[in-house]
């Protein structure tokens, strides 16, 4: 089983998820630049964030033979913070990097005017830069929040086949269907879908256009879950192929809109190789 | 092949070199990106000859966000998407991502020399922009990990416009203090030989041999290395280390010791070096 997770957070995890994610099947990940948890106060701190996801991160990925590429944005929940808004001035020297293949994750967080004016401006980035976008769907009052971002997404440049819905549930998933976006679900223990959830919704929807990521980050959460969400698929009936299709395919052809998608990842894992530098670390 | 061009030859035997291996379509590209690049030098040329003489320049302010990038700019990000290796673009839409074709084998043979063409491609660029030292340290502290190897790996064909000699040396520094194995090997290149004093070199070769990069990856080794007695202690302190810890000793690691118990050519003393652990000189290429 050959599987592409179109976001997570790899910052937050350790090696060992790399090796289990690889030895699980994960080839390729998309790291989608996001809220780190503790508040940052300057755009310095972004722009080093960002350069992590650029640097750093994606040889990390490469010494475990994972492909990485990431999406660049203001977090909705940063957007409503003065000291940080001034990284979407900055942004447009970012989005034409080779590895940044979306603007993201943008969206509402708590669907204040701040947050109107950054998914706007930065949808028009995405449109204006030839990038697909990214969209989190808010975790509170989600449905109305979809509704919302929906119709923004209706005002911009953007059209919606270039616009990925993330977090998306049973509630949600109908008027997302409508909307012609593509549809992310993420798998993540307590606060968003399960495996059988998954299942349940894919039976009802088709594998058309679905995604289904890890979301693993720095909470309660778990790198393996877009493997089990396969096997549970497998477990229901499913082919191989359909599976194919969810967890390589359609992240590919999302992501591949950018144009940048490079999955050659190097030959094979090296964390078994003497004189890996993170193996080492700790200097 | 390619990465050694990229470390020393001249430009033009780089571009040769690029262009064989490159389709029609990404050598259009390159040869756009080049003239644009010019065409930028040429501009900026113009400018300080007709200030020349009229008062100090404000100086940059490196974190200051700037947009629009200029066009040359754009095309130095963008190289690691328009230089594939010919043969795969040949086959395939260079839009659309490599798809595996069995679940046996997940992903497609990696194109080998995708990272030394852009490498080639940046490193053109920045020789046809003729890019100086605020040129070059701000492309480096605004750069992904590929664009920071370029701008190393150009180091050496800059020396004329990157002045005074050796005033981008932080750059090599910071890539020597990071982990990542691609910029370490783009570090300890020509530049860093001929500017990076005897203890930070010395630390450069150590980091090295710990992180796995070759030892064939620095310039100017045996040269360097010759007669370094504080270098094969290092050496042998290391090993020692690994040996304590259980771990293999990296064949290179005895390839550099042997290569400080050369003698000096300039007859410095060399009162402690002393190889303790047998290898054949001859074995240094
Ligand atoms: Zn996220």
């Amino acid at each position: 089983m050959r599987i592409f997770d179109p976001h997570i957070h790899m910052t937050s995890r350790t090696t060992d998820d790399y090796e289990a994610m690889y030895a699980a099947g994960v080839r390729a990940v998309v790291e989608p630049s996001f809220w780190l948890g503790q508040p940052r106060t300057s755009p310095a701190s972004f722009f080093d964030y960002f350069d992590a996801l650029l640097g750093w991160e994606p040889f990390r990925a490469s010494q475990y033979g994972i492909a990485h590429h990431c999406t660049l944005a203001l977090n909705p929940k940063e957007a409503n913070d003065s000291r940080c808004t001034p990284v979407l001035d900055a942004l447009p020297r970012y989005l034409v990097k080779d590895s940044v293949v979306a603007v993201g994750e943008i969206g509402y967080d708590s669907m204040t005017p701040a947050e109107d004016t950054a998914l706007a401006a930065q949808l028009q980035l995405a449109a204006d830069h030839g990038l697909p976008a990214l969209v989190h769907t808010p975790h509170r009052d989600k449905l109305a929040g979809l509704h919302r971002t929906i119709d923004v997404i209706r005002e911009s440049n953007l059209p919606p086949d270039r616009v990925l819905l993330d977090h998306l549930n049973e509630t949600t998933v109908k008027a997302a269907t409508d909307s012609g976006c593509w549809l992310g679900f993420s798998i993540y223990p307590d606060t968003k879908m399960d495996e059988d959830r998954m299942v349940a919704v894919i039976k009802d929807h088709g594998t058309g256009k679905v995604l289904v990521n890890s979301a693993a980050d720095w909470g309660k959460s778990d790198p393996l879950k877009t493997r089990k969400v396969g096997d549970a698929l497998l477990a229901a009936g499913f082919t191989e192929d359909d599976v194919d299709q969810v967890l390589w395919r359609n992240p590919v052809a999302f992501y591949g809109l950018s144009g940048r998608l490079r999955l050659d990842v190097p030959d094979a894992p090296e964390p078994l190789h003497e004189g890996n530098s993170i193996l080492r670390g700790g200097e | 092949m390619l990465t050694e061009l990229t470390n020393g030859a001249p430009p033009s035997a780089l571009q040769a070199a690029l262009e064989e291996q490159l389709s029609g379509a990404d050598r259009a590209w390159l040869h756009e990106a080049l003239a644009e690049a010019e065409a930028e030098a040429e501009a900026e040329a113009a400018e300080a000859r007709a200030k020349a003489g009229a008062e100090v320049p404000e100086p940059v302010d490196r974190n200051r966000a700037q947009w629009p990038l200029p066009t040359w700019e754009i095309r130095f990000a963008e190289a690691g998407r328009h230089c594939h290796p010919a043969r795969r673009t040949a086959q395939e839409d260079p839009s659309t991502p490599s798809t595996p074709a069995t679940a046996a084998a997940p992903c497609t043979p990696a194109a080998p020399d995708a990272q030394d063409l852009a490498d080639a491609a940046r490193v053109l660029l920045l020789h046809a922009v003729r890019a100086d030292l605020d040129t070059t340290t701000r492309l480096y502290s605004h750069g992904t990990a590929a664009e920071r190897r370029a701008v190393l790996l150009a180091l050496p064909h800059l020396s004329a416009v990157t002045t005074p000699a050796g005033s981008a040396l932080p750059l090599v520094e910071d890539a020597l203090r990071t982990n990542d194995t691609r910029l370490v090997a783009a570090a300890v290149g020509p530049y860093a030989t001929q500017h990076l004093d005897q203890h930070a070199w010395r630390h450069a070769v150590l980091k090295c041999l710990f992180t796995g990069v070759p030892a064939d990856a620095i310039d100017g080794l045996s040269r360097r290395a010759r007669a370094d007695s504080e270098l094969a202690r290092m050496l042998r302190d290391y090993a020692a280390e690994r040996t304590a810890a259980g771990r293999p000793v990296p064949d290179d690691l005895h390839r550099v010791l042997v290569l400080t118990a050369l003698p000096d050519p300039a007859a410095r003393p060399d009162t402690t070096a002393r190889v303790e652990i047998t290898a054949d000189p001859t074995e240094e290429s």
